[in-house]
């Protein structure tokens, strides 16, 4: 599988990143060579093999369904949330306007 | 007086906790090294002078006052930048971040403190821990303190991502500091630079509060000068935390304590396909020095097998961007850091332009890769396939354990490599991480401790890979190299 100027645009505009047309033409040929290099995975085979999602057994907890069980990650910290917002307003963040 | 900038951390705790010398002192002489090479080497993003004397003067006073001092009492660390240190700028080297001062500390560096340690200051790294010679950095190059000995003058890579640290360990800015490995990173600038480095099981320390790259596959870990000060301070950094779901609820064993170098007993596997066609000869040569140290060090060797080896970097490179794509997709413009809001902007103009604005171009074929593996119609070809591929990797692995403790191999296939040289082909960058990444995708605990300088006078380092949790089986095998290379080369300084 190889990518296209049009793939790359549609992947850039997938992950909300603005890139020149120039820029596309650059990244074509490196994804391309990357995507290709990657691609020997196929020829493992790997029939009947389940695909790793944890490295070293663990078993995923939860915590206690306690309000402020741990205060540094509780409530409460709307101040420190909002402190290093771009554009905090009124205790939210500020965002262009969504509706027309 | 000794110049306390020659020790390291076992000599530096030892010497406060007896009054050689104050932490304070330690700490300024510290500084200075940091002030005076900071031009040169660009090792810190910020340095925190007063942050490592007010962690120093508590030091001192506590020891006054006859109180218990800590594990890293009196021993000032550099930080890597991508652990959040509250009120002190983090930025993961990336523009995006920049400015961004965390309302709360990691769980790693928190610990660190609490040991008695203090933050020289905010070390740079290639950026979201994304490369291995430190040059996609929002904040400059990193240049490494050794040069060639041919008289050129060449800027080196001090390898990467935790370029600023190996950097500043080898070059005495500071006795330690902290690295995170995702495919190698902490092993591969421990080579480059001839200091020592271990990434420890997975989930050994708390990811909390460390900039996620990879989730699955980062780990934190010391960068040293040696085994015994890496024991020392990854005992301090790690430790079961409720904030990070995949931490490991198991005891933080005595590894200081229980260093020997005694291998008796002990198995060493070679891992045959790591015997790559054309492998630099001085490497191949080092490879088999360590062997040779490791059987006087008592250890039995054995030739062992990982069929799966050359999938493993490719493997890499789609789960690591594809888990990348999705952590990085939280830096939109909205809640902290880089806002760029073209005139008239949309909100979803605004992400992209700001994501476009702050994020460097190697960060952004990540992302890119990452979406396109991830993205509908090619996900299990290539995400699926690569996670069971991964799987194969690691039983690899656990086939191997049947014959061996531990596994010796390069740390790197070449020593430390020109700026520049490998920065305009992405893939031949990637292969550097050839003997490192296995280790990575598999969870298992590895070391890099040096091994000599080749004939250009650089650095080589020796990866000894152990079973998960066996920390203890990789420091001890690392100590058995190191007290045979006895490696006492360090840069000339030139900065």
């Amino acid at each position: 599988m190889s990518v296209d100027t049009a793939t790359v645009a549609k992947i850039a505009a997938l992950a909300r990143l603005k890139v020149s047309e120039a820029e596309i033409a650059a990244m074509v040929p490196e994804l391309n060579g990357i995507l290709a290099w990657v691609e020997q995975l196929g020829e493992v085979d790997v029939t009947g093999v389940e695909p790793m999602t944890a490295v070293i057994e663990n078993k995923l907890r939860l915590r206690e369904d306690v309000i402020d069980a741990d205060p540094l990650t509780g409530g409460g910290k709307r101040d420190d949330v909002l402190a290093n917002a771009p554009a905090a307003e009124h205790g939210f963040f500020g965002v262009p306007k969504v509706i027309e | 007086m000794t110049d306390v900038t020659e020790l390291g951390v076992a000599a530096i705790r030892e010497g406060v906790a007896k009054g050689d010398f104050t932490a304070v002192e330690v700490a300024e002489a510290f500084n200075a090294n940091v002030a005076a090479a900071q031009q040169a080497l660009n090792a810190f993003i910020v340095p925190t002078p007063e942050k490592a004397v007010e962690a120093a003067q508590a030091v001192d006073a506590a020891r006054a006052a006859g109180k218990p001092l800590g594990k890293m009492a009196g021993v000032p660390i550099g930080m890597k930048d991508l652990f959040a240190t509250r009120g002190i700028q983090t930025t993961a080297a990336s523009h995006i971040l920049e400015g961004f001062k965390p309302e709360y500390e990691s769980t790693v560096s928190q610990k660190l403190w609490d040991a008695g340690a203090g933050m020289l200051g905010k070390l740079n790294l290639d950026q979201f821990a994304m490369g291995s010679s430190n040059e996609t950095s929002y904040f400059g190059n990193v240049i490494s303190p050794w040069r060639r000995n041919d008289g050129g003058n060449a800027a080196l890579a001090p390898g990467g991502s935790s370029g600023g640290s190996s950097a500043a360990v080898a070059a005495r800015l500071a006795p330690a500091a902290t690295g995170t490995d995702t495919g190698g990173s902490i092993r591969q600038p421990a080579a480059f630079t001839g200091i020592s480095g271990i990434k420890p099981t997975y989930g050994r320390c708390s990811r909390w509060g460390v900039v996620a790259f990879a989730s699955s596959l980062d780990q934190a870990g010391p960068m040293a000068r040696d085994v015994r000060d890496c024991a020392i301070m990854l005992e301090a950094m790690a430790g079961f935390d409720p904030k990070d779901s995949t931490s490991l609820d198991l005891p933080v064993p005595d590894w200081e304590a229980a260093l020997s170098g005694d291998l008796t007993g002990k198995k060493v596997g070679i891992p045959r396909e790591y015997r790559l066609d054309g492998m630099d000869e001085e490497v191949a040569k080092s490879w088999d020095q360590g062997i040779a140290w490791l059987k006087d060090a008592g250890a039995e060797i054995v030739e062992i097998s990982l069929p799966h080896t050359k999938y493993a970097l490719p493997t890499y490179y789609i789960i690591a961007p594809a888990e990348a794509s999705s952590n990085l997709a939280r830096y939109d413009g909205v809640r902290y850091g880089l806002r760029d809001l073209p005139d008239g902007a949309g909100l979803q103009d605004m992400y992209a332009a700001t994501r476009a604005a702050g994020f460097g171009p190697e960060v952004k074929r990540r992302i890119l890769i990452g979406t396109y593996v991830l993205s509908a119609g090619f996900y299990d070809a290539y995400y699926t396939q690569a996670q069971k591929v991964r799987a194969l990797i690691s039983r690899d692995f656990k086939e191997a354990w049947a014959h061996c403790d531990v596994i010796l191999a390069p740390t790197t296939p070449s020593a430390s490599f020109a700026l520049g040289e490998k920065s305009a082909d992405p893939l031949e960058m990637y292969l550097n991480d050839v003997f490192s990444v296995p280790a990575s995708l598999a969870g298992l605990p590895a070391m890099s401790v040096p091994a000599g300088l080749n004939a250009e006078g650089l650095p080589l380092g020796l990866q000894i890979i152990g079973k998960p949790f066996d920390e203890q089986g990789v420091l001890n095998a690392g100590l058995a190299i190191e007290s045979r290379a006895q490696f006492s080369a360090k840069p000339e300084k030139w900065w």
